[in-house]
């Protein structure tokens, strides 16, 4: 029997691989990198090695000349993707046979203005053909969004992730929450991403205060997860964590072909 | 047509709050309280005095009678050249620092490209006795050493900007990051008439005296309150927005608008947002920018750091995509000719921000009997080095 799943709405039409993925028992493991780091033709190795290594999600980060949530790591690698010569067609070009090898979900994250210029329409058609499940746009707001934007995102079966930060209200969150189809991304601390500073108490009574909230949605935990402490920390609260700037900087030592150990060495056990 | 903000904070398609849900708190509290501040008899009390007695105002409306004889027709300059730290800026920073006083914030960050709107916050800060960061790209930073110092003598510290391009784009990004960051105590003073919705309508109001003042002084020397035409010169766009606020709904005076073409509209080197610019989100607005086909942000040049912005406030887009305001370009060749001819003709060296308003005049012709008044927004003391490089003085 299929059993009921958490938050998705009716008129949802197709069976989104991140629902199925949040349907699972086991913690989820994400990781996120930037599209065209460190060589443009990375793309699709890395997806596929950390597939097959046992990573559960997939952000792709689409690269963009300022972003202005990411700390130096992620920046670093946006402006080399493009220094690369990364584009969203090429990043398209790149994906358009990943449903071949690749069956775990995909995200894009990235910036809204790219998006923009590609057409917004056309923009979720193509990610729809290439097949990916959802998008991360950190300055794409709530209320624009569902003005504007949600009927098209649906249309092609895409789900829109939003964050969520400690300094969100409690009516802010519910607010989030009752728009959210997918996970909530839940941003560990005030800061833009690549912290290591762990957690300490302000996160510990965040991820509380969450948790008596009692969302329909489930949580993934980003921004400050480095290694395998502080992931475990995280999927004590919430139903997974993203790691991306520890990531970038490993393949930056090491390039992309041991990323199996990187992975292994955040799911230990 | 309307062209002030409406309630959801656009100007027709243009403005908006594109910006990561981390500093929605801080924007929708800020939008929130707004308004209601500035309209606090103690919040104008305090703001007025210090406009008075520490910055200067009411800044001279100068009628310039020989700069008017030689282009026959009546030019009358705004001196906001006169202002404390010599420049429009510190309209803008009085009134945050003051609105940041009132939202219970005690920290100050701002970014800056030249150094004038870094120097005008640091400025308001010593005085208010306000911890101060000012972001400002490393490149501007080895070339503006003067400010940088001026900076360092008002307690500021100066953060550079080490990412993307080092300029002004890449210190908003850092101002951007650190407020992330630091979400409970600090306030970012946006230094023009950008950023997500409430700013450029904030700094527009807070710029507006220079319009207001406009009016009633014209009348004491005109017997009108409009002249035919005000001009500024538009870089993110704070002088201007100041320049034209009180007379946009009023159609009778025509609204021009210069920007920086750099070494020419075509020439791949130029800050002329409005005609090479497309629509698109930058520094959490939607307005027009210089960007890639791509929709990467692209970097502008001009002589004049205080104009290569890639975008332009949000307001600006509305008033050029409206044809309410004539947009004009003009090159570093012509603005400097035209800094060096005020200097002559009135006494005056200009920014060289202000002398590309001034090089309209050997193009755009006025009637005798027009009234035309010019934001002179910036004194060129700070300009001195190029303009002795550019005429080899």
């Amino acid at each position: 029997m299929i059993p009921a799943f958490v938050g998705i709405p009716k008129h949802t039409f197709r069976m989104n691989r991140i629902h199925q993925k949040l349907q699972s028992d086991k913690k989820l493991f994400s990781i996120y990198f930037t599209a065209g780091y460190p060589n443009l033709n990375d793309t699709v190795k890395i997806i596929q090695a950390l597939e097959s290594n046992g990573v559960d999600m997939i952000e792709i980060g689409l690269p963009f000349s300022d972003p202005l949530a990411d700390g130096p790591t992620i920046q670093a690698s946006s402006t080399q993707a493009l220094k690369n010569g990364m584009t969203t067609a090429i990043l398209f070009e790149q994906l358009k046979d990943i449903r071949s090898s690749v069956s775990i979900p995909l995200v894009i994250m990235g910036y809204f203005n790219p998006i923009l210029q590609y057409g917004v329409e056309a923009f979720c058609k193509k990610c729809e053909e290439v097949g990916i499940d959802g998008l991360i746009l950190p300055d794409l707001p709530l209320d624009v969004y569902q003005e504007r934007y949600e009927a098209i995102f649906k249309k092609y079966g895409l789900i829109n992730i939003f964050l969520i930060t400690p300094q969100t209200s409690d009516d802010r969150i519910a607010q989030i929450d009752a728009a959210s189809e997918g996970f909530i991304y839940m941003v560990s601390s005030a800061s833009v991403t690549g912290s290591s500073d762990g957690f300490g108490t302000v996160q510990e009574s965040y991820f509380q205060r969450i948790e008596k909230m009692g969302l329909k949605s489930l949580q993934i935990i980003g921004f400050g997860i480095s290694n395998s402490e502080t992931f475990q920390q995280a999927t004590k609260w919430a139903k997974g964590a993203i790691i991306g700037s520890a990531f970038i900087k490993y393949i930056t030592k090491n390039g992309t072909d041991t990323i199996g150990d990187f992975v292994k060495q955040i799911i230990k056990s | 047509m309307n062209y002030n903000v409406d309630e959801k904070g656009y100007y027709g398609e243009f403005g908006g709050a594109f910006i990561p849900e981390m500093l929605y708190p801080n924007v929708e509290n800020l939008r929130q309280q707004y308004l209601k501040v500035m309209e606090e008899p103690s919040f104008k009390a305090e703001f007025d005095l210090l406009l008075k007695n520490y910055v200067g105002r009411p800044s001279p409306l100068y009628f310039a009678k020989r700069l008017s004889e030689k282009y026959n027709t009546k030019i009358y300059l705004k001196r906001e050249d006169l202002n404390h730290t010599g420049a429009h800026k510190v309209n803008n920073t009085i009134g945050q620092i003051l609105m940041a006083k009132r939202l219970g914030k005690t920290r100050i960050i701002a970014e800056t490209g030249a150094g004038q709107h870094g120097v005008a916050t640091a400025t308001v800060c010593a005085l208010m006795g306000m911890e101060c960061i000012v972001y400002m790209g490393e490149i501007d930073i080895a070339r503006q050493a003067p400010n940088v110092a001026r900076m360092k003598m008002l307690g500021a510290e100066v953060r550079p900007a080490l990412s993307g391009s080092r300029t002004l784009k890449d210190a908003t990004n850092e101002a951007i990051r650190d407020w992330i960051n630091n979400p409970v105590d600090t306030h970012y003073i946006i230094g023009s008439a950008i950023g997500p919705h409430p700013y450029p309508d904030m700094v527009t109001r807070f710029q507006s005296i220079i319009s207001e003042e406009i009016k009633w002084q014209l009348k004491e020397q005109e017997g009108k309150q409009n002249p035919d035409y005000v001009v500024a010169c538009v870089g993110g766009g704070s002088n201007a927005a100041g320049t034209f606020y009180h007379f946009l709904h009023e159609e009778e005076v025509g609204i021009i608008a210069v920007e920086a073409a750099g070494k020419g509209v075509d020439s791949g080197e130029s800050a002329a947002t409005s005609v090479l610019g497309k629509e698109g989100i930058i520094h959490g607005c939607k307005t027009l920018l210089m960007q890639t086909p791509d929709g990467q942000i692209t970097e502008p040049y001009s002589i004049s750091a205080g104009l290569d912005y890639p975008g332009v406030g949000p307001m600006h887009a509305h008033l050029y995509k409206t044809g309410r305001a004539e947009f004009i370009p003009v090159t570093d060749d012509a603005a400097m000719e035209a800094g060096m001819e005020l200097s002559k003709l009135e006494g005056i060296i200009p920014a060289i921000e202000s002398s590309h308003a001034f090089a309209i005049l050997k193009t755009r012709a006025f009637k005798p009997n027009d009234v035309v008044v010019i934001n002179l927004s910036g004194r060129g003391d700070k300009d001195l080095s190029t303009y002795i490089k550019y005429f080899e003085l």
